[in-house]
């Protein structure tokens, strides 16, 4: 690929995704859906843009879901990863055992020969990390029950990977050694004896572990003090790679690999910097990754054959979701987090590719069984976005509504006055104060075992993702006088108040922020009720520290009153003129911030004295005359 | 016309019937401001300059309150404290107020009988506004009879609705400049002065 070509690859590849990607998400496809489909605008049978190297940039793309298991790794405690080893081995296990026996079963019946059938099975049972974690993510239900047991499941796919590829030669009759040879290449434990290999591997994984806890903390304080940013960028790629390599020298997958050295890392204090340093990149390579799927759907093998290539996609897909949910609801998810389960995962995954590819190495299985499957594999990924929104606008909906009629059969009638979106400890703590008042309420949360819990004590809670107008209107926004935006992340309370701004402009909006930065958006956004989230609690604790050093108690309460006033009033100032000076220095502008807020501070000359308890004037004015 | 400004100071308004029903029947007129102390400043927070710009944008302010221990209720105490500063008050340089006028519109639960040198209460209610009437005198304010609203305790709904009313007449006069000055000096209380209902 020459040097010119790289370039036309990486535009092309670039505006597609620039185009297509926001109109998605405008649309509320969210943006796997929006990569998948600009891989089939460029792709050979869209414009033609890209041709077979959509095969190779797929495999540098799978770098993606590394990163993304890093990542997600860094925001797992090892503590959680523990509690969830029940779900991962007994859920994820099972799935992948009766998903691959189901498969492979109805293979048999359609008359493909055993070995190959189990080949297929095993390869069909994966599931998709890349698409599902993302759009998880993306809606922010990585957390609820659903969430949790989808990537429980993930996770032991990920783990199973490893002896499949192990298994796949044995299936091979007879033709196993012409393949490997091929295999051998890629590891350096191959020609070792069982034992040394499994030494190697646990080895590989103690140096992950003992390295994460004794030598990364005193590498990167190394590194965080030479200040310079794109060395501890590079330090972060170094890392993951290693890690990959060595994952790939022992024979483990690199994604677990990666992941395991996020979970050791989550406790340090480099755990942000990590996270935003690798973000970036993982997010490019997986939109890649996802342009490259779509790119590779075969639309020709598709229209040659479609009755049995849509056939076999709803087959497979079927089949999944019925293991998934009926395994769902018999580990004890609700109705509603099992069906998340189900339409999360019925896809097949990325490592699909893989296997096949490797199988057909093998000689376990033709061209003329992998490449139809492979256009089965693309075509699961490209309708598990379109499962998941009929899972969010048509499904959730119904299940949320009956559970709520069900179980809140004492609720009064008539709209509650105030929807509280979010019922963490701050929204929890605001509903608490006005149920104690007699004040009805109606929440919105997206936490399943949060909501379960409040509907049993009587609550009206609506289940879902606040930021969609359609939940907003179900749960009453449009009776109600007051809306509480108390969510966890500022783009989700931004998001919210735009919605409700748009489709329901009578309501009064209370929201919370989090710093002064956000305090801005949501000022410009229209909010006049803006509540910073540490600002009362800092001032509480700054007129302590006051009462420390000797001032009265009742002076110190004074000063954090007017301090409150003031801050409040440089908060609006500061907006108008953050507009003013445009978008790039409010992205620079955290530093700057903080020196306006100083200057602004020294610049009001009474902030700490009440003029009318103060006789310092009294007696400079009757004091002469005496 | 007399700009009217209603200072109005009650804890626990809610509560209260005779001044929900007053504040209710309020007027609209266009020199006539009400400023709810307590809505306003919940925290006792009072916003010092705000305050300073109402009075001085006013002729006649008007301090209504329930009589607590013979006095206004804490925050009307923290307002005073707090707006009517030295050097804009009073003092030799403090000339905002100079040539306005104040006077206090009080309830009371006890009848008119209690508050008599022979009653309970031993003293008028003019007598125990003293410190009120001061303090507007220093600040160059006429200080003039209030307004009493007494025996709350005993008044029924049709009392209440024809105290509110009354209320409401007595601002509208004042407003319209209907009011005898010389007849409002020289009475016991605003509203027994003749005519000052009659307005409307």
């Amino acid at each position: 690929m020459s040097g010119q070509s790289f370039l036309v690859q990486a535009f092309v590849y670039l505006l597609a995704a620039v185009v297509t990607v926001p109109v998605a998400k405008r649309l509320g496809l969210g943006s796997v859906l929006g990569y998948l489909l600009a891989g089939v605008v460029i792709g050979p049978f869209g414009l033609g843009l890209v041709g077979t190297e959509g095969q190779d940039v797929m495999h540098f793309a799978e770098f993606g879901v590394v990163m993304m298991l890093f990542v997600i790794g860094l925001e797992l405690e090892p503590s959680l990863l523990w509690r969830l080893r029940a779900p991962i081995l007994g859920l994820g296990g099972l799935q992948v055992l009766v998903t691959s026996g189901a498969i492979a079963g109805v293979a048999v019946a359609l008359g493909v020969e055993w070995r190959a059938a189990v080949a297929i099975g095993m390869t069909l049972s994966l599931s998709s990390t890349a698409i599902v974690l993302q759009t998880l993510q993306e809606k922010g239900l990585l957390k609820t029950g659903g969430g949790q047991s989808s990537f429980a499941v993930l996770l032991f796919q990920d783990i199973a990977v490893i002896p499949m590829l192990a298994i796949l030669p044995l299936l091979a009759a007879g033709h196993a050694p012409a393949g490997e040879a091929g295999h051998s290449a890629t590891t350096l434990v191959d020609g070792l004896p069982a034992w040394a290999r499994t030494l190697a591997v646990l080895a590989a994984v103690a140096v992950i572990i003992g390295g994460g806890r004794y030598l990364g903390r005193p590498l990167f304080r190394t590194i965080a003090k030479t200040h310079l940013r794109e060395l501890f960028t590079a330090a972060a790629l170094l890392l993951v790679i290693g890690i990959a390599l060595l994952m790939s020298l022992v024979g483990l997958s690199p994604a677990l690999g990666t992941f395991l050295a996020g979970v050791v890392l989550a406790n340090s204090e480099y755990r942000h910097e990590l996270e935003t340093d690798i973000e970036p990149f993982k997010g490019l390579l997986l939109g890649l990754f996802f342009i490259a799927v779509g790119a590779s759907i075969n639309f020709g093998l598709v229209a040659g054959r479609p009755g049995m290539i849509l056939g076999l996609v709803a087959g497979v897909v079927v089949v999944k979701f019925a293991v998934l949910l009926g395994l769902g609801r018999a580990f004890g998810l609700n109705r509603d987090q099992a069906a998340l389960l189900a339409f999360a995962l019925p896809q097949v995954g990325e490592f699909a590719f893989v296997l096949f590819s490797f199988a057909a190495q093998e000689g376990v299985l033709g061209a003329e069984i992998t490449s139809p499957l492979v256009a089965v594999v693309a075509l699961s990924m490209a309708v598990t976005p379109l499962l998941l929104l009929i899972n969010e606008r048509v499904v959730q909906p119904r299940l949320g509504a009956r559970a709520a009629s069900t179980r809140a059969p004492d609720a009064v009638s008539g709209e509650a006055p105030v929807l509280i979106a979010g019922f963490g400890s701050f929204g929890a703590t605001v509903g608490r104060l006005l149920r104690a008042n007699g004040v009805r309420t109606t929440v919105l949360d997206h936490d399943s075992d949060r909501v379960d819990l409040l509907r049993s004590m009587g609550l009206t809670v609506y289940y879902g993702d606040a930021t969609r107008h359609d939940l907003l209107h179900a749960a009453g926004a449009g009776q109600a006088r007051l809306l509480v935006v108390a969510l966890d992340s500022p783009e989700k309370t931004l998001a919210l108040v735009h919605t409700a701004k748009k489709h329901f402009p009578h309501l009064v909006i209370l929201a919370r922020a989090f710093d002064w930065s956000d305090g801005h958006d949501l000022v410009e956004a229209g909010v006049e009720h803006v509540y910073r989230d540490t600002l009362d609690t800092a001032l509480r604790l700054g007129t302590d520290a006051m009462r420390q050093l000797g001032f009265r108690a009742y002076h110190s309460h004074r000063a954090a009153q007017k301090f409150l006033r003031h801050d409040e009033e440089s908060l609006r100032e500061l907006t108008g003129k953050r507009r003013e000076a445009g978008y790039l220095s409010a992205v620079r502008g955290r530093i700057e911030e903080l020196e306006q807020m100083l200057r602004a501070d020294r610049a009001e000359p009474d902030l700490s004295r009440d003029e009318g308890w103060d006789a310092e004037s009294l007696r400079a004015d009757f004091g002469k005359s005496r | 016309m007399t700009r009217i400004l209603l200072l109005f100071a009650h804890p626990a308004l809610e509560k209260s019937r005779v001044h929900r029903r007053l504040l209710e029947a309020l007027p609209r007129l266009p020199g006539l401001t009400l400023q709810d102390l307590y809505e306003a400043y919940p925290d006792f927070d009072v916003d010092v300059r705000r305050e300073q710009a109402l009075l001085a944008s006013h002729d006649l302010v008007l301090l209504q309150h329930p009589f607590y221990w013979y006095s206004t209720p804490a925050l009307l105490k923290q307002w005073q404290d707090l707006v009517l500063e030295h050097g804009w008050a009073y003092g030799s340089n403090g000339t905002a107020l100079r040539g306005k006028r104040m006077a206090n519109v009080v309830t009371s639960g006890g009848g008119p009988a209690a508050y008599t040198r022979e009653g309970l209460n031993r003293f008028t209610v003019r007598e125990l506004l003293a410190p009120v009437e001061q303090t507007a005198r220093l600040c160059g304010m006429e200080y003039l009879p209030p307004y009493l609203i007494q025996g709350t305790h005993r008044m029924n709904e049709s009392d209440l609705a024809a105290a509110a009313e009354r209320y409401a007449r007595a601002l509208t006069a004042l407003h319209d400049d209907q009011v005898d000055l010389d007849a409002w000096r020289a009475a016991a209380s605003l509203d027994r002065v003749e005519g000052v209902e009659a307005s409307r």
